[in-house]
């Protein structure tokens, strides 16, 4: 494939990604979210939706890619669907930090309007303790914390001349915690909803089913290798 | 203007300037890609534009007004707008989404209805929703309401005293717990989820039963309760948690053993028998000293809880004695 298809459809790919957010900004500007029960819900549960889906979606890359050696282009588009993972994580965590924890958001717009964006550290200084508090006592958001601490890593690591200086090895040994970050944001997700509630499961299985395409894909690998040819001395 | 002057076009063509056929044909396949692209984007967002209609479907509510008196329990503060409070439901047997009982709750018969009076009372009987709402003049209440989940609302409901129906129930002496139980029918209810006890139960100690803030309520913002809020009779404990307050009852058990409710037999580290509202009692999973009201912007204020939702001064000396941390 031609570096400026490649480069079109990177393009592409980028309004794709990005579409969700546009989305939420119409669904605001329109005024339909004010019109939500819950708009803050919806946010959090609506950001942290395309942050998981992304993050599946660059998963999904590597067994797709070798289904066929015709689509192994997809390759290129994994690290920029994983950032937009990493993006849309950032913006769940922003949710929570300052439209959940209880930072008055609108009133901090309204002082820096009227000129006083030392409300901005005032108004954190006030909510702090309280997520601090959260983040000791409440695992979901631990497991949750956790997940964006490892994309935050494989985002700044990301960069070309980042993987050379570190050695493709260790690169790539860095990079495999993208598993552990699937897993632990799957777990967040079970361990917010109520007892009863089975929504995560769609989530689950297409993880599962992306980790066991990999552990196929490995084990086929180990037994289809060519043997050593087989000296026999002759005598 | 600028104007080129060129007397012979075919010399001003170099060779070098003419597109191969190949890339042309390249190139041509790669703007169809684009334009088809371009095209998909397009579409998706034409149809992202319909996705608020897709959240909120246009649904008529047949609103059917249902006079009251004001009555004296009354909170000043901003009422949550009455679309907010019917698309925001908690009411499991109608899905496990919020969203969900105002979409699917239509399929609720709320006539004939009737409500069985059981266990320890003079009489068992079997009581007409009519004749339950005109025994007392209807008042209407408006109350705090703050869920488990630690968002609040502020209602305007209708009803009278929980007090005043359970003297006509007339329980024995030895009663010492009621039980709300709900309408359990799979036919009204197609999206029933499994994995729960049904029917859904609820219990209070008779004596916060008694208490004249538990509201016996049948309608909300003027008019009879919509479906998805538990029509046609449900109860309405201001100070407790939303999940205390029993909707589309079919039965009231008198008994002398605290009851199992719904929430506490699932699961009882987050949901006690008392359930009322207490700053100082954390969720397992949230803080319960903050909570988010839902009012009409878009980013509601989060406000501090406060002990019994407010109400400590009509129901903290229930609990005279009790250690609340324990009896959460």
């Amino acid at each position: 494939m031609s570096k400026r298809v490649i480069l079109i459809l990177k393009a592409i790919a980028h309004l794709v990604c990005i579409a969700p957010l546009l989305q939420l900004l119409h669904f605001y500007t329109s005024g339909a979210l004010v019109l939500d029960p819950d708009p803050v819900a919806y946010i959090t549960h609506f950001t942290g939706d395309w942050a998981l889906w992304m993050l599946l979606a660059s998963l999904a890359i590597t067994p797709l890619r070798r289904l066929s050696p015709r689509i192994a282009w997809l390759i290129r588009f994994r690290r920029l669907i994983g950032l937009y993972a990493f993006f849309y994580a950032s913006l769940h965590l922003a949710t929570y930090v300052f439209l959940f924890s209880g930072y008055d958001l609108p009133t901090v717009l309204a002082g820096i309007h009227s000129g006083h964006p030392g409300i901005v550290l005032d108004e954190w200084k006030m909510v702090w303790p309280h997520i601090w508090d959260d983040v000791l006592k409440r695992r979901f958001i631990q497991v949750g914390f956790t997940a964006w601490l490892i994309l935050l890593a494989l985002a700044v690591t990301s960069p070309a001349f980042i993987m050379r200086a570190m050695g493709g090895k260790n690169w790539q040994r860095l990079h495999r915690l993208v598993y552990a970050a699937g897993i632990a944001a799957v777990i967040h997700y079970w361990w917010l909803v109520k007892t009863g509630v089975r929504t995560p499961w769609k989530v689950t299985a297409v993880l599962v089913i992306l980790l066991l395409a990999r552990a196929a894909y490995s084990l086929a690998k180990r037994f289809s290798r060519p043997r050593q040819p087989l000296v026999v001395a002759k005598n | 203007m600028l104007l080129r002057r060129s007397g012979n076009l075919e010399s001003a063509i170099h060779s070098s300037d003419i597109t191969p056929q190949d890339a042309f044909e390249r190139y041509r396949r790669q703007r169809r890609f684009v334009i088809g692209g371009a095209a998909t984007l397009t579409a998706g967002a034409f149809a992202a534009s319909y996705l608020p209609e897709l959240f909120f479907p246009s649904t008529t509510v047949h609103a059917q007004e249902l006079p009251s008196t004001p009555g004296k329990y009354n909170t000043t503060e901003n009422q949550t707008p009455f679309a907010k409070a019917t698309h925001y439901n908690n009411f499991y047997e109608f899905g496990t989404e919020k969203s969900d009982p105002a979409k699917n709750a239509h399929t609720l018969k709320t006539r004939p209805w009737t409500v069985q009076i059981t266990g320890m009372v003079k009489k068992p009987q079997t009581i007409d929703i009519e004749k339950i709402l005109k025994y007392r003049p209807i008042e209407s209440r408006i109350y705090r309401h703050r869920c488990v989940e630690a968002w609040s609302m502020v209602i305007p409901w209708e009803g009278y005293s929980l007090s005043e129906f359970i003297n006509l129930c007339e329980p024995l002496p030895s009663a010492k717990f009621v039980q709300f139980i709900s309408l359990v029918d799979k036919k009204q209810m197609p999206d029933l989820p499994g994995g729960y006890d049904w029917p859904y139960s609820e219990g209070l100690r008779l004596d916060e039963a008694m208490n004249p803030l538990a509201l016996l309520t049948f309608g909300c913002y003027g008019q009879v309760l919509p479906n998805q809020n538990g029509a046609p009779i449900r109860v309405v404990m201001p100070w407790k948690y939303g999940f205390k307050n029993a909707k589309s009852i079919v039965r009231l058990h008198f008994t002398d053993k605290q009851p199992k409710t719904t929430w506490n037999e699932i699961n009882s580290q987050e949901y006690g028998f008392y359930s009322n509202v207490n700053p100082q009692v954390d969720h397992p999973r949230w803080t319960q000293s903050r909570e988010r009201r839902i009012d009409s912007s878009a980013f509601p204020k989060t406000i501090p809880t406060q002990m019994f939702n407010g109400y400590a001064d009509q129901v903290a000396s229930l609990y005279n004695g009790m250690n609340l941390k324990r009896y959460y």
